[in-house]
């Protein structure tokens, strides 16, 4: 005790000293400063990471993208009016570039008439990272949550109403390019609306939202987020429902059905008429001349 | 009779040999035959027709393709008619395919889903009902190139080649009608594209599509008029014309290759019974088991994904059935803006001259095709024994011009799957058509032409020097040579079965006495088109010719004479002069 007060009375000499407000106003802002790091609401720290998030994408994109795109994703103009070397990314939103880098259609191997999808050259975090710089760029359509295109939380009767509606919705805006069973069709000068078999519902709601290369843009006022979801569910029922009538011959339509006729029908049957008149009309097993 | 008589007549008769034979009992089967006979007369028909004499071919059997798929469409046919009700009444569909439950549509529709998912086998009957279709219209069409090849279609025969055509004609229509009725967005499509070909045509355009659909498209009329169509009117007639191309088969008899002992006068092959009938009926479950396994196994026309038709929904890759690709692939290449306005009625020429005209045209081209080439020709005789292909090159470049005509169109018609499936631009592609659906038959023209003459020249090369053995020798001075050995006799008949062409030469403009000759310009276009047609071609040795070679070649035959295998190259040492004894170390 007496040591204690022996302390304080030492420390006390000093409380008038010349720096002893300093002390205490740096001994108030380290405590201040280490309880707001503890207990500071999460919102901050992501609004700290996300600032890191936009400074990574803006070096991925300066990387990667910057060379059609532009140093500030402002587009980049050829000497011929009106064509670019790539477009703007100034308000195509975080939606875009989850779908034009997440399928791998971007960065462009080589100039051509439309992107194709290939591998993904990037991971989760760096397409993350670069969405949330272009979406930094100017607001523009963010990166769907999945309960945006889920058909969780309905009932069973709910499901199939969506599922029959986005087998109507798709038919009316879809099927005139990616064919009736979203097997992909032509497009002109070698572009093409590619196969939809097998694609995410993430980047069916993407493309819907940012109409990526030659597809149309259906917006949410032109087709509500629900509509979009049930067109998700019913290319996604078309694809879980067992093909009743045997091998689809790859969806095509027609075409592809006369292709079989002739191969298989004709072709089978005229081997068949060669086997038919190749063979005499013998009964026993032993050879006879005929 | 005595019991050494090679004629053994016990199983019919019997006897002792001192009283009159007595026939034995009559089986059950002969009993009925009798009775039947005894009031059917069947009997002396068919002692002639059952033993009908028909040659042995595997391209004779293609038109057989066409019949029993035929007999396929009307059992399949007459299952879905059970079901199928073609009505365009609204009704709102609540069958077992979840997709489209609840979703409005025509009665058609809902009962061809109806068929496909609920009615047990129905999915079954109506694939194969399809494919046989297919395989129906593809076989006749392969039926009418052997045909055409080998000139059968000459005389007698060119009104059964005129039949023949018909039916390809109402094969087609047929199979559109039956592709239009499910009334799914695919033949909804169709029959919309159907009434814009009738509303092309000048001034009765309009009011023939009215008619047709009973007002303004798609009306109510429509697919209750195709079911009438499809299943009563164009298979009756299609059953009269095939009863009567048959007819006529028999009457003519079957063409047959040249060979020994075929003339133009005689028939050689296997009866009717046991022989044919085994064969033809074999063959009608080999057709069925085709149909059967295709319609079990590939997918053809899933309606319930193209969903009921709706004017405005269509969907990429809708082409109609493989027959009628063509006129669709030229109307693809077409020139869109071709159309001309006269006293304010639209002219649309780039749809007519693709639809309206060119496919027509193409099809009397095809029924001309035996009586233009006999109007060149001049030939009035009857042919029985067949052309090889290559002994009419004028004929067979026509044909594969006319081939390449055809499935340069009918790939236009698929350009769009060509181009996802080749990388390739759709642009290109159809650019590319429009020319090559001018220089490519041209090209095919010349090329067969001269590859059958080439051909001709090798069948007299083989007449007057031989085969080629594959045997080479090498002379004493060091040069190397193939040895030629003569052809058989028969193989030799065979070869030269066939009649010297004989360009048609026309006569003066006028005649002896210098009155104008008639028909003289005619006369002179014939005879144009009769060199063109023959002059280059390649005529068979003659008679000096070909005993020349003979005796040429007759060291070789001598050689070769009474071996019962391929040459070996050992008959043209001295190998067989030696006895094994002088040599024993050698083989022989």
């Amino acid at each position: 005790m007496r040591l204690l007060n022996r302390t304080a009375g030492r420390l006390s000499r000093h409380r008038r000293g010349p720096l002893a407000g300093l002390v205490v106003l740096l001994l108030g802002l380290l405590i201040s400063g280490s309880l707001y790091t503890a207990l500071a609401p999460a919102q901050a720290q992501n609004q700290a990471s996300e600032t890191d998030q936009v400074a990574q994408g803006k070096e991925l994109f300066l990387a990667s993208c910057a060379f059609c795109h532009g140093k500030n994703g402002e587009g980049v103009p050829t000497v011929r009016d009106g064509y670019q070397l790539g477009p703007s990314l100034v308000g195509v939103g975080a939606a875009a570039v989850d779908f034009q880098v997440g399928t791998g259609r971007m960065p462009l191997a080589s100039p051509g008439a439309q992107a194709p999808r290939k591998k993904v050259a990037f991971n989760d975090e760096e397409v993350a990272a670069l969405a949330a710089y272009v979406a930094s760029l100017a607001p523009g359509p963010a990166i769907p949550n999945e309960s945006d295109y889920s058909l969780e939380g309905l009932s069973e009767d709910e499901r199939d109403e969506a599922i029959t509606r986005g087998g109507q919705i798709f038919l009316t805006n879809c099927t005139a390019c990616h064919n009736f069973n979203g097997a992909g069709g032509a497009m002109p000068r070698g572009g093409y609306a590619p196969s939809l078999h097998g694609v995410e519902g993430k980047y069916i709601f993407e493309a819907l939202l940012t109409g990526p290369q030659n597809m149309p843009n259906f917006s949410n006022g032109n087709l509500s987020p629900e509509e979009k979801r049930d067109v998700i569910a019913y290319l996604g029922s078309i694809q879980d429902t067992p093909e009743y009538a045997g091998f689809t011959l790859g969806g095509l339509g027609p075409v592809s059905e006369g292709l079989f006729a002739w191969l298989v029908g004709i072709g089978g049957l005229v081997g068949g008429a060669v086997w038919i008149a190749s063979h005499t009309t013998r009964s026993k097993k032993s050879k006879v001349d005929a | 009779m005595s019991t050494d008589s090679r004629l053994d007549t016990s199983k019919i008769a019997t006897t002792n040999g001192t009283s009159a034979a007595t026939t034995s009992k009559p089986g059950a089967a002969g009993s009925l035959a009798t009775w039947a006979d005894d009031r059917l007369g069947l009997a002396a028909a068919m002692k002639k027709n059952l033993r009908k004499v028909f040659p042995d071919h595997w391209s004779f059997m293609l038109g057989e393709i066409a019949l029993w798929s035929f007999v396929v469409l009307l059992l399949t046919g007459v299952f879905l008619t059970l079901w199928f009700n073609p009505s365009m009444g609204h009704v709102t569909y609540e069958g077992s395919y979840d997709q489209l439950r609840g979703v409005g549509m025509s009665e058609s529709m809902s009962s061809t889903l109806h068929i496909s998912f609920d009615v047990r086998g129905g999915l079954l009957m109506r694939q194969m009902h399809h494919w046989a279709a297919m395989i129906f219209v593809a076989s006749m069409m392969v039926h009418l190139l052997r045909v055409a090849f080998t000139g059968a279609y000459r005389k007698p025969r060119e009104l059964n080649w005129v039949i023949g055509c018909v039916l390809l004609l109402l094969g087609t229509l047929e199979g559109f009608t039956g592709y239009s009725l499910p009334d799914d967005l695919l033949s909804g499509t169709g029959v919309r594209a159907a009434d814009g070909f009738l509303k092309a045509t000048p001034v009765a355009g309009a009011y023939m599509s009215f008619l047709l659909f009973g007002g303004e498209f798609p009306g109510e009329s429509i697919i209750p008029r195709l079911y009438i169509i499809h299943v009563l009117l164009i298979p009756g007639i299609l059953l009269a014309l095939i009863a009567a191309h048959m007819l006529l088969l028999v009457y003519h008899k079957h063409t047959q290759w040249p060979g020994p002992g075929r003339t133009e006068q005689n028939v050689v092959g296997y009866p009717m019974l046991p022989v044919y009938a085994a064969k033809a009926g074999g063959f009608f479950f080999m057709v069925f088991g085709v149909i059967a396994l295709m319609g079990g196994l590939l997918s053809i026309n899933p309606v319930w994904k193209f969903g009921p038709y709706d004017p405005t929904k269509v969907t990429a890759g809708s082409q109609p059935d493989w027959y009628m690709g063509w006129p669709d692939g030229l109307l693809r290449i077409m020139p869109t803006g071709w159309e001309s306005v006269i006293f304010g009625y639209t002219i649309s020429w780039n749809v007519m001259l693709p639809i309206l005209i060119v496919p027509p045209l193409m099809l009397v081209v095809l029924m001309l095709l035996p009586f233009l080439e006999g109007w060149i020709t001049g030939d009035k005789r009857d042919h029985h024994l067949l052309q090889r292909p290559r002994n009419a090159p004028t004929r067979t470049a026509v044909m594969v011009a006319l081939m390449t005509f055809y499935g340069l169109a009918w790939a236009a018609g698929g350009n769009d799957i060509i181009a996802i499936k080749l990388h390739a631009s759709i642009n290109q592609i159809t650019y590319f058509m429009r020319v090559a659906i001018f220089l490519g038959p041209i090209l095919a023209f010349w090329i067969t032409r001269r590859w059958c003459i080439s051909l001709q020249r090798h069948d007299n090369d083989k007449l007057l020097h031989g085969y080629e053995t594959g045997i080479i020798t090498r002379s004493p001075d060091g040069a190397y040579a193939e040895r030629h050995l003569p052809i058989s006799e028969s193989a030799a008949y065979t070869l030269t079965a066939r009649d010297r062409d004989e360009v048609f030469h026309a006569g003066g403009d006028t005649d002896a006495a210098g009155v104008a000759a008639p028909n003289s310009r005619s006369e002179r276009v014939r005879a144009r088109l009769s060199s063109w047609m023959y002059s280059n071609n390649v005529q068979k040795p003659t008679r000096a010719e070909l005993e020349a070679a003979h005796h040429h070649a007759e060291h070789e035959a001598e050689l070769t004479s009474g071996l019962d295998h391929p040459v070996d190259g050992h008959q043209f040492d001295d190998h067989r002069l030696r006895d094994t004894d002088e040599v024993p170390l050698r083989d022989h």
